[in-house]
């Protein structure tokens, strides 16, 4: 258990930037922003870490812990800069990867590329022998091909190799035995085996977990040695931890192993600051909504912990479109993303209509305010031309911002296509990607089987602050909460993940028919296993164990998760699970069904680890107060006419203080707007709470 | 007036609302054929009748069928006696989608005390009894019951008459009542959201939102259009048939304003249910031109009304009452080979060959008396797909579904729940049609029961006789195949057949037609298919002339 006086250090590298967090006891003592070094990342780190050390002034003897996550996997992935990978399937199933869902992820595009699943059939080998769902041998592994198979390895000049037999979710000797014999053979060869990276049934999604990890195997595994030298060199003492996807923290390790599991582990983080804000708050459902600016990442919290999926999908073809990637499987924070940022381009379609986004002008050339060249109207641009942004102290003063230009993009493209002036165009995009994100947000939240009116909305990023009111009045939503230095928000949530491990893995049965001896030894070797990775990055502190089956009724598609006893299941739980099932089902979908068959194929288990930490928004910071408000005109964007308002700097907030929209309060990485049906206040830890004014109670 | 800024936002809800409609529907849903293959529509209209925007989900089965069907079930009930809560139902293959698993709600929806429009959603259900769904029906009453439009919910109070009914009729009482409870969420959910949006932008009619999209949408339909070259085309296309070959016809005119489809010349109707109701044909037809000409319209009364579909009463593709027609997909899926073959002239370059296009289906069930020998009762319905016709510039997908959205199966789920085992399931090397742009590959899939019991295997498949023809000089697919390897014989597309215990079942999907001269390939992506074992050496030889 981590001491509450003791330092404790979060690196997030991400594409642009490296964000370095310490934290004494319950509270930042210092954040670093240096830019991220592509090319070594470790250097980057290294230069945030010396940054916040000197600023705390303390030295690595006084870390006792130390996270890091970083986006190196996920974009490995996306631009393809891993291992030369060949697979090893089942005989007679060469064409797993070839054939997929058989589906094409667009309806009417008739024109559409299937994605790249890194191997090509030429790499895609075989061999005989097969196991059945239950997990019998029907024909023992043919190990006289073996010879052939290793002459085919180093003839390819692979790196790395995935391994994915039949249902070796089921029986993984196969799989263990063809990995020990060519072991023997290939000593240098990385292999992942599919039993161990995503012990699923559904073999194409098995696969391609096992060649996205087989494929980044090489390339992480040097990293996070390289990573953990210069680290214990520049003198850290303290294990390293890493961000896993999950929202949890592993060890390097575990990592190296697994590395497919460190893939959107900066997102996560989000999330699970989120999480904790809202157990601080006491709300346990929320939506978190995290705007920067090239994406909008939404993700559902209930009962205080970010809602979890089994799959989700790397490097799209089509980037907001599903089933366009590569799907991976394994425990992940579901997360919706769309292309909603401040960067994010409007234009005018074919019918005449204002579009906003997917493509964005990034960070460069950025928004046509910027002045860096950009002439596209974005959303930014859209904001500047509405008042929202103070020019002034927009991003600390780092960026200027001109309005001129701003408007001048508004009125070049999209204004005359729509007759309108700079400042109604401008509307207009506000108007449509808020109506985008609040779709997504209502979207998700059907699919989840879960409702959103009575959410409390967490809103970070460096545009969720300035957008939360907007988008939440269109998603039914009348409560936000902008936590303190919203613009760093994935790194501090580091700082708050538990040490955790969760597996997932398929064994059907039909729950009338439970075999109580055989799910309890199942389950003992999953604990078995997560207990061992999460002891070697912890190894004191009560563990919490999560059970979950994933049932359905028989034939039908939709899995509920019902929590089980954290325990050896006895028989009588069986009905306690059936009744807890269709109390779910009638919640859900109004009605249970007497009489059907229920089936479970998948189940979860987690342990984790909780990290105690104090509430770092515990303690505000020495405020100016008094300092005299100023004011700007803006666009109301609840009447359609500019009015004056005041900006308020957000330091100068004492808590209690309440504020009446429509209002800006700024801060030096986001500005939150308080539109005119909303009112905000601020709370004893700093967070802004902006509440929704019922329709004529003003 | 509502600002055009705003029109723009309230449509982009109404496309947002139809969406969360489908999901709401699709979760529930019990039926694999809706779960996996998303075979569901999900509408709102307006208080005309008019549709203003329609999900975009798995398959097009139901694209202006659902239209069409709203517009039949509003004037068969008059407006002054719809009340709040009344849903109305069909299943009037003529009427709803086709065939009789296909069920039509609409659902009526009031904002202050006045009728604004209405919701609407089409699913299948598992089994409507009768000779279930298969193609052996001799007339519509071989084929299950048939529910004429009436109210399912009255003021909320469920017609359980009705509901009994439906149990009473069906193998799978329960999943039919399930999927039904799930449609009749669906048109509340939309209901619902439509009422919040109401409120949220203080309308109190659709008339102009419906306006500003059905004249909007009906502009850029007519816009597209505008830029194809005028003229009338024709096209014929052989088809297996049930057991002789049947010939399709169409006409493609295309106006300024409009398109229009006619299958004069198309072969009567035969006395085997894979003829196909009107409606279904026009979706599928539409579907096809659709994705070539306006694509990124939405769906809505504006950007369909300039595709117009007839043809001769009684010809296959516009079967009447009591015609049997439970496999309608089976023919229906080929109409955009069809049309593609009347648009491929007036749009040289810019459209595909020919594809496997019939869904390869492989419903599968326990043999009739496997209760009294203890075998495992169970029904699967496997989907495997052959190869899409080359596209201009691009190569056919291999084993993927066009026209339909369908997914394919995996084999370890299908082992888990059900006594088969998948002994291959490969691509079939060399049965992508030849040309410049490869046609895609068909697979190979052997199974066998993995029990010591029959297998009853129902087929409703195309392409066995008449593969997918190449478009400009290319070479044509590979025919699908289906035989039992015990003693080798091939099965004909379509029938009720056995599988004994220990046979295996060799099922062979076809492959698409090639597009352009095969001697015009780039050599190396000839060497890289060689490769990858796509093509064999002796097909690069005699088809790509290839030399060394």
């Amino acid at each position: 258990m981590t001491a509450a006086n003791a330092y404790r250090m979060a690196i997030d590298i991400g594409g642009t930037f490296t964000d370095t967090v310490l934290v004494h006891g319950g509270s930042i003592r210092a954040t670093a922003k240096t830019p991220t070094t592509p090319d070594k990342p470790v250097f980057g780190a290294l230069t945030g870490a010396r940054d916040v050390l000197k600023s705390a002034g303390i030295d690595w003897g006084d870390v006792t812990g130390f996270i890091h996550g970083t986006t190196l996997a996920t974009n490995a992935l996306i631009e393809r800069r891993g291992a030369k990978v060949a697979t090893i399937t089942t005989s007679g199933f060469r064409d797993i990867l070839e054939i997929g869902y058989e589906r094409r992820y667009s309806q009417y595009a008739i024109n559409i590329e299937k994605p790249d699943l890194i191997v090509p059939r030429q790499s895609a080998f075989t061999i005989k022998g097969r196991m059945n769902a239950s997990g019998q041998e029907l024909t023992p592994l043919d190990v006289s091909t073996v010879d052939g198979l290793v002459r085919n390895l180093e003839d390819g000049g692979f790196e790395a190799l995935a391994i994915c037999l039949l249902h070796s979710y089921a029986n993984p000797d196969h799989e263990r035995q063809l990995v020990a014999l060519l072991q023997a053979r290939l000593p240098h060869l990385v292999m992942s085996q599919s039993h161990e990276i995503s012990p699923e049934a559904r073999e194409f999604d098995r696969l391609c977990t096992t060649i996205a990890n087989a494929y980044i195997q090489p390339l992480m595994a040097g990293y996070l040695s390289d990573f953990k030298a210069r680290f214990e060199a520049e003198g850290l003492k303290c294990p390293i931890l890493m961000m896993t996807a999950s929202g949890g923290m592993t060890t390097v390790e575990t990592a190296r192993r697994l590395p497919v599991r460190l893939v959107e582990s900066g997102p996560a983080g989000g999330a699970v600051l989120a999480a904790r804000i809202a157990r601080e708050v006491n709300m346990p459902e929320v939506l978190s909504f995290d705007m920067g600016g090239t994406t909008a990442k939404l993700c559902l919290i209930d009962d205080f912990r970010p809602r979890m999926a089994r799959k989700f999908e790397i490097a799209r073809t089509e980037r907001f479109i599903k089933g366009s990637g590569m799907p991976v499987r394994i425990p992940v924070v579901e997360m919706i993303e769309i292309g909603a940022g401040g960067g994010s381009i409007a234009t005018i379609d074919r019918l005449g209509r204002l579009r906003v986004g997917p493509q964005s002008a990034g960070a460069d050339p950025g928004p046509a305010a910027f002045n860096k060249g950009g002439t596209d109207p974005t959303v930014t641009d859209a904001d500047v031309s509405q008042g929202l942004i103070d020019p002034a102290r927009f991003a600390e003063g780092r960026l200027s911002i001109d309005p001129a230009v701003a408007e001048h993009a508004l009125d070049k493209s999209i204004g005359p296509a729509l007759s309108l002036d700079a400042s109604h165009t401008a509307r207009g995009i506000s108007e449509i990607v808020d109506e985008n994100m609040a779709s997504a947000a209502r979207m998700h939240a059907v699919e989840s089987g879960k409702d959103l009116s009575n959410r409390l909305m967490i809103a970070f990023g460096g545009n969720g602050p300035l957008h939360a009111t907007r988008v939440a009045r269109r998603a039914q939503i009348s409560r936000i909460l902008v936590p303190r230095d919203p613009g760093v928000g994935s790194a501090v949530g580091f700082l708050s993940a538990p040490v955790s491990f969760e597996i997932v893995r398929s064994h059907y049965i039909i729950l009338d028919k439970l075999n109580i001896a055989d799910i309890n030894r199942f389950f003992r070797g999953m604990v078995d296993k997560a207990q061992t990775v999460v002891r070697s990055g912890a190894s004191d502190g009560k563990a919490n164990e999560n059970r979950i089956a994933f049932m359905r009724y028989h034939g039908q598609g939709h899995e509920i998760e019902i929590e089980l006893p954290p325990r050896d299941l006895i028989s009588s739980d069986i009905e306690n699970l059936k009744q807890a099932f269709e109390r779910e089902y009638t919640r859900q979908f109004s009605r249970a069904i007497p009489d059907m068959k229920i089936e479970i194929l998948n189940w979860s288990l987690s342990i984790s680890i909780p990290i105690h930490m104090d509430s770092v928004t515990d303690n505000i910071l020495d405020v100016e107060h008094g300092a005299p408000a100023e004011t700007r005109k803006i666009l109301c964007d609840v009447t359609g006419h500019w009015r004056s308002v005041p900006v308020l700097d957000r330091q100068s907030l004492l808590p209690d203080t309440e504020i009446q929209g429509p209002a800006l309060i700024t801060e030096p990485q986001s500005t939150t707007f308080v539109s005119a049906d909303f009112s905000a206040k601020i709370d004893q830890h700093g967070n802004i709470w902006l509440t929704q004014i019922p329709k004529g109670a003003t | 007036m509502i600002p055009n800024t705003r029109l723009q936002v309230i449509w982009d809800r109404l496309l947002a609302v139809v969406e969360e409609q489908g999901q709401a529907l699709m979760r529930a849903a019990f039926s694999p054929i809706v779960r996996e293959c998303g075979d569901i529509s999900a509408g709102i209209f307006d208080a005309k009748g008019r549709m203003l925007a329609q999900a975009v989900t798995g398959t097009p089965g139901h694209i202006n069928t659902m239209a069409m069907a709203v517009e039949t079930l509003r004037n068969h009930f008059p407006i002054c006696d719809m009340r709040p809560g009344d849903i109305y139902v069909t299943n009037d293959p003529w009427i709803a989608s086709g065939h009789l698993n296909d069920f039509l709600l609409m659902m009526p929806v009031f904002h202050d005390d006045r009728l604004i429009g209405c919701t609407s959603c089409t699913s299948h259900l598992v089994d409507m009894g009768g000779l279930g769904m298969g193609p052996d029906g001799t007339d519509i009453f071989d084929e299950g019951l048939l529910i004429p439009p009436c109210k399912l919910l009255d003021g909320g109070k469920l017609n359980t008459l009705l509901m009994d009914i439906v149990r009473s009729n069906s193998r799978e009482p329960i999943a039919n009542e399930g999927d039904i409870f799930a449609l009749i969420a669906c048109c509340e959910t939309g209901a619902d959201r439509l009422c919040q949006m109401m409120r949220e932008f203080e309308l109190t009619d659709l008339d102009e939102i419906a306006t500003y999209i059905i004249e909007t949408s009906r502009r850029g339909t007519i816009s597209a259009i505008a830029e194809l070259p005028k003229g009338i085309w024709h096209n014929s296309l052989k088809v297996d048939g049930y057991d002789t070959p049947l010939e399709l016809n169409a006409t493609l005119t295309i106006a300024d304003d409009h398109l229009l489809v006619d299958f004069d010349g198309t072969a009567p109707c035969i006395t085997k249910g894979i003829n196909v109701p009107l409606n279904y044909a026009t979706a599928y037809t539409v579907f096809a031109l659709r994705c070539i000409i306006g694509p990124d319209i939405p769906n809505n009364a504006g950007s369909l009304e300039p595709f117009r579909v007839i043809g001769p009463t009684g010809c296959i593709l516009n079967a009447q009452h009591p015609a049997p027609v439970a496999m309608r997909h089976t023919l229906g899926q080929m109409t955009p080979d069809l049309v593609y073959g009347c648009l491929a002239q007036a749009l040289p370059g810019q459209v595909p060959a020919e594809g496997a296009s019939c869904m390869y289906d492989l419903p599968l069930r326990h043999s009739p008396g496997a209760e009294d020998r203890n075998e495992t009762l169970f029904a699967l319905e496997l989907v495997f797909n052959g190869g899409t016709g080359a596209r201009p510039t691009l190569d056919g997908l291999s084993a993927t579904a066009f026209p339909s959205g369908v997914w394919g199966s995996q084999v370890e789920t299908t082992e888990a729940v059900a006594p088969v085992l998948i002994h291959r399931r490969e691509l079939r090397m060399d049965s992508g049609g030849p040309g410049r742009q490869r046609g895609g590959l068909g697979q190979r899939i052997e199974m066998s029961a993995s029990e010591d019991q029959d297998l009853q295997l129902f087929l409703s498949v195309e392409r066995i006789e008449t593969p997918a023809k190449g478009r400009d000089g290319a070479g044509d697919g590979a025919a699908g195949r289906i035989q039992l390897a015990e003693n080798g014989t091939d099965l004909p597309g379509k029938g009720t057949f056995i599988i004994k215990a220990g046979d295996r079942l060799i099922f062979e999907t076809p492959g698409g037609g090639g597009f352009g001269p095969a001697s015009e390939r780039d050599r190396g992506r000839l060497e890289s298919d060689i490769d990858a074992g796509l093509v064999s050496v002796d097909a690069a030889r005699n088809h790509y002339g290839q030399t060394s």
